[in-house]
Parts: structure tokens; sequence; C-alpha cells
């Protein structure tokens, strides 16, 4: 048993009064969560203290929170870890601002209801609605359930272990400067109806998604969701999965996410090394056709960038013609390009995507209680190789 | 930690050699000065800074594990200056390392090449160079190079998500200490860590192209929020992240509609600034937001 203080963003709407800071003294077992140490405030301190909880094991996905400005969930956060990460923050600079509490804030990028209580319908809720999230079959329904091979569902596995709790929407940095950002939690499930088998308008998603301003182009590769999912589902994983399937099936987004990928790709075979120059013309305005028919969006977004190209000449940052010149950039030396193009050669052949939440990890013991997605594609596997003898 | 001669297979990455090539000089400058011989990777290709595993994951391993292969063939840690390089790595690394069959499919390709990717091979290591300066060289050592401490200088972190996040990838375990280096490092040069909102954000840059308003808003607003905390300047890791706060910084400023004028530095240069060298020799004229105030404050404090 140890003492733990609490700093809480309080907000009483019907006091009239803007949110305010205060701190709490808990007494409880370091093994146990932050959410208990909110409910042992609300029962002993002040039954005003607003916080949505439930199943109180990480299933419900009700206690989203921020805890010492980490997005996840009130119930699986061990207030001795919590403890652990505000002192490590207080020991560099002159201290951390906050001294060692523990910082319990309500989620991000929500309005926020009462205390720790946010507003889930307008904004994870919408967003979640916003990408069609049920299936989208043709044809006549089947006399019974739609049957489907166990293995053609494992792939979206992952997408479908999240609980809703919100917790990546609250972490979302894309989200923070955009607000329209359709984000973590809508995307993956997104991915979920894309991978689906039984979805019979996949190439329609992702046109959708693509082509949304606020779609998937739009996020901005941070990691704050992976980090904030209790569940695994990664969602940065699964937007970068959605991106790889519309290049697959050549959509052509305003945005020149596509165009941008794809000039990425091809440089690096050519070159070896980032020719920055060329990778920005290709972005906006993609070979021969891009030049002689420039969209309104090339000749928009090349003579926004135009200032800082004249800036960078200005500074000598770009005062070499390499740089200044698409193309002059140098390849590799000697032979070393041709092992790049054959490694292009074998991996566009294959294009394999090793999913380790899927495949788990051959070196490390697996931990009992953990990788059901694994034994799942075990089961799976075994199951169709058995039916592949009969 | 060793008092030893430090050597390294260096990455320097694609950016550090392009529109910041004041990185990839200050270095070469701030390993000299430091100690650390930097064995150069000259064959090895780009890392796909997250854009080429969008494309073809396959890809994307493959290029790595060819950089990992290369560094492993000089018997040496690999070290780059780039989070980006160091996130887009890790992330391929941790792949290739889970699976034994996957590193073998991978490893088909490269041996025609005479190369291969060998999971924990001599104790294999890749590390950006802020790490490897708290991790291998030592912060004491650090100090006791310290010919011009950085006194009053007010430094505002600036990591670059790919070093920060996810933690389970980036040796967050062995190391829980690696998102407080910066501050850990700036206070060994003697200067004054500086406390704001953006230190762990993003900088914006992978959107540039295709938002380039939610991506010049975030850049704005971290260097908008680091000035009102009373920073002099910003240090960074990763060379895109300077490209976003400092090259663009201009454009950002009409995004968050005030002005800015902040300058921001590399790591490097900054150790170097410590280390006695002059801000020309570090290329720091070279930047656009400019750095003569950073100048000014250490000109109080002579060399």
């Amino acid at each position: 048993m140890a003492t733990y203080t609490l700093k809480v963003r309080r907000y009483q709407p019907e006091s009239g009064e803007g949110p305010y800071w205060e701190e709490f003294n808990v007494d409880l077992d370091p093994s146990l969560s932050v959410l208990d140490g909110i409910l042992q405030v609300k029962d002993r301190d002040d039954g005003s203290l607003s916080v949505r909880c439930s199943c109180r094991a990480a299933i419900c996905g009700s206690c989203g929170m921020k805890i010492n400005g980490q997005s996840g969930l009130g119930c699986k956060t061990q207030i001795g870890e919590a403890q652990e990460l505000a002192d490590k923050r207080a020991s560099v600079g002159n201290g951390s601002t906050e001294g060692n509490v523990i910082v319990v804030e309500p989620m991000g990028n929500m309005p926020v209801i009462k205390d720790l209580i946010t507003d889930m319908e307008s904004t994870h809720w919408e967003k979640i609605r916003r990408v069609t999230p049920w299936l989208l079959p043709h044809g006549d329904p089947p006399e019974r359930e739609y049957v489907v091979e166990p293995e053609s569902m494992i792939d979206i596995t992952q997408s479908m272990a999240c609980i809703q709790c919100g917790a990546c929407v609250s972490s979302c940095l894309s989200m923070e400067a955009d607000p329209d950002f359709i984000g973590p939690a809508a995307l993956a499930k997104a991915y979920r109806f894309v991978g689906d088998p039984r979805d019979a308008e996949t190439k329609e998603r992702l046109h959708d998604l693509a082509e949304d301003p606020h779609g998937i182009y739009d996020c901005t590769h941070c990691f704050s969701c992976i980090d904030a999912c209790p569940k695994g589902v990664a969602p940065m994983d699964q937007i970068m999965r959605l991106r790889r399937k519309a290049g697959e099936e050549g959509i052509e987004d305003p945005h020149n996410g596509h165009n941008h990928e794809a000039a990425f790709v091809k440089i690096i075979e050519t070159k070896g090394t980032l020719d920055e120059a060329l990778l920005q013309q290709e972005s906006y305005a993609p070979g021969v056709k891009g030049k002689l028919k420039p969209t309104k969006g090339a000749i928009e977004g090349l003579g926004k960038s135009l200032p800082t190209v004249l800036r960078a000449i200005r500074s000598g940052k770009a005062r070499s013609l390499s740089k200044l010149i698409p193309g002059v950039h140098p390849k590799l030396p000697g032979d070393a390009q041709d092992e790049v193009k054959a490694i292009y050669k074998h991996a566009e052949e294959h294009r394999e995507e090793f999913n380790i939440y899927i495949h788990g990890e051959d070196d490390v013991e697996p931990e009992p209680d953990e990788p059901t997605a694994a034994i799942l594609a075990d089961e799976a596997k075994a199951a169709a190789e058995t039916k592949g003898e009969s | 930690m060793s008092n030893g001669q430090i050597k390294v297979a260096y990455w320097p990455g694609c950016v550090s050699r392009g529109f910041t090539s004041e990185l990839h000089g200050s270095m070469a400058f701030t390993a000299e000065k430091l100690g650390i011989e930097l064995v150069e990777l000259d064959r090895a290709n780009c890392c796909g800074a997250g854009v080429i595993a969008e494309h073809n994951q396959e890809l994307a391993d493959t290029l790595n594990a060819r950089t990992f292969a290369l560094a492993q063939q000089t018997g040496l840690a690999m070290m780059n200056i780039c989070s980006t390089c160091q996130g887009a790595q890790s992330e391929c690394q941790q792949r290739l390392d889970a699976d034994s069959s996957y590193r073998a499919h991978i490893n088909e390709v490269l041996s025609g090449q005479g190369l291969s990717y060998e999971k924990g091979k001599d104790g294999f290591t890749n590390k950006n160079f802020l790490w490897l300066l708290v991790e291998d060289y030592g912060l004491d050592r650090l100090a006791e190079k310290v010919t011009r401490p950085l006194s009053g200088l007010r430094v505002g972190p600036f990591y670059g998500c790919y070093v920060v996040r996810p933690k389970e990838r980036l040796g967050y375990d062995e190391y829980p200490e690696r998102d407080l280096y910066l501050e850990k490092v700036i206070e060994a040069l003697g200067g004054e860590v500086v406390e704001y909102d953006g230190a762990r954000k993003c900088c914006g840059f992978p959107v540039i192209t295709m938002n380039r308003d939610t991506s010049l808003r975030q850049a704005g607003t971290h260097v908008g929020d680091a000035l009102d905390a009373g920073a002099d300047c910003l240090v960074t890791p990763c060379p895109l992240c300077h490209l976003n706060l400092d090259m663009q910084q201009p454009e950002a400023a009409k995004v968050v509609n005030r002005d800015l004028g902040l300058a921001v530095l590399h790591l490097p240069q900054l150790v170097g600034l410590a280390l006695g060298a002059e801000p020309k020799q570090l290329g720091m004229s070279k930047h656009i937001a400019s750095t003569k105030w950073v100048e000014e404050r250490l000109a109080s404090v002579p060399a």
C-alpha cells in the first residue's frame, strides 16, 4: 500500500465555472489501477467526481482518459507505473511543472461533458459512422449465414480487436491540427470492412477514403494511436494498409498522396537515395502527362512551395544543381544501384506482408493469455490443411 | 558506457545530405571533436521513411535489411542521425527479427549480393546519435568535453515522433528514458531546458504535400509554444522535423497567423557549439530562421 497524489482536471458545468485542477491523495497497492484511485476519491472524498466506467478489465472501453498526458484506459494503467512515469518526467529540467503527481485529464480531441466524461458522440461515433461500418454484400443474401474460410478473416482480426474506447482519437496529432480528419479509430474500422471477403464494395470504399481531403492521406504518421491503443489494433498500421490497397487499385487522389508515394518509390529504385527536387516535382506533376496538363492542385501546390524554394536558394541551403534541378541527384556508387534494383524485382514479385500481431514472434515465448490472434492463425492454417487433404 | 574510442558504421540518411546538408557537415565536425570515428555506409540506400513500406512492406524490409547487412560487414554498431531513419529502420528490423523464415526469405535476394542480415550478430544495434551519445558515449564524458558551456541558453527539445513512439518497438523497455535524453544532453552542455507542449508531438512534415495547412499548423503551433515558453532555440535529432520547423517556418507563421522567428538547431550543431565550434563551421548560416540570437547569447560566454 502506498499513497499517491492524483491531480485531476475537473469541470462541473452546473457550477457555471470553467475547468480547474484539483489534487486528491489515495492509498492503494501499486498494482491497482488509476481508475481504482479515481473510484477511491469518489468514495472517500468527493462523490461528484465524474468518470465513465464499467468492466474495470479493459474489455468495455468506457474509461478512456489521459494519464500523464498519455491516452489510454484508466483500468489498464497501474497506479504504480503511472507514478514511475510522473517521477521520471520530474527528474529532468527544473522538474516537471506538475511535480511528482499523477496527472489525470479527460480524453483529447473531444468536448468535455463533465470532469473525465467526454462527448464521444460528436467526434468518435460520428467519424465511425462516416466510414459505413457495416457489410455491403452484393446479390441475394444466402439462406443461412454467410460462410467464409476462417483463413480469409485472419487479416482483419487486428482491426476487429477494437473496443471503441476512443483512446486513439484522444491521442491523434493530425486531428489536433485538423479536427475533420476521419481519424485512427474510424479508419481502422474501415479496414475491417475493406479486408472482409464478404464485402462487395471494397473499391468504392477505397475511393471514398482516398479522395476525402481528410481521409487516409491526412495521417501524419506520428504513431500516437499505436501507443494509445489498449488492444494492439495499431490503427496507423491499418491506415497504411488502406493506402497500400488504394495504391494497388491505382486510385489517384486529388491531394497527391498516391503520386507522392509512387514518386518516392520510383526515385529510390533509380537513385538509391532521395532526390528531393524530383520528389517535389513528381508528387505534384507526375510524368509527361502531369507536366503537359498540370492539374489545378499541382499549379497551386508548386506555386505555394515557390517562396520556400527561393528562401532555400538565398540561404545557400539549395544552391547546388542536384538540389535545384530534378533528376541531377547522383545514383549509388558502383554496382550498388543494381543491387537496389534487384531488391525491387524480388520484393515487387512477392509483396509479402508480415504482421507480428498475427504471426507472433518465433524467438519469443508467447505470454499465456495474450496471443489469441496467433492461435487463431495456427488453427485456421491447420483447418485449411486438413481441408486440403480430405 | 565506454571510455575508449567509439567507432560506428554511419548511415547519414538522405535529407542530411540534401536540404539539410549542414547536418551531415556538423555531424562530421562534432564526431571528430568527441572522438567518435564514423565509417560511412556510402553504398547504403534510403530507409524508405515509411513511404516505401506503405507501398510494399517487403520492399522496405529488404532495403533496410541490405543496409543492416552492409553495417554488419563492418563488424561495427550502426549509427544514424535522423529520427525518421531510426523509426523506419526499427520497424523493419522488428519484423526481420521476429521470424526466422521471414528473415530467410528476405536474405534470399541479399545472398546474391554477398550480403546477409543476421539477427543479433555481434550484438548488432542501430542507434540514433542521441541514443549513442547518452548510452554509449556517456553524459559525464560529454560534459567533460564542453569548452563553452551553453550557460543561459534556453533550449526547447524537439524529438521527432520516430524516436519516441511506439515505445515497445523502440527499446523503451530497456532504455525507459529515451524520451528524456534531449533534456539530459541540453543540461550536460550547460544549457537550460525549456518545457513546452510540442516537444514530443509531430512537426507535420509527412503531410506537407498532401495537406499543407494541417502540416504547417502543427509546425507553427509548436514553434509558437516554444517562443511563448521563452525558448532561445529548439534542438532536434530529426532533419525532416528541421525542414518543417526551420525551412517552412515563414510559411508556418502565415498559417498560425503570428510572428515566429526561432532558431532550430540540429543536435550535432548544439553539441558542436558547446565543444567550441563557431556557428559557421556548423553550417548555421544555411538555416532559414536566423540563428543570430543564439550566437549573441553565446558570445557573452567566451569559448
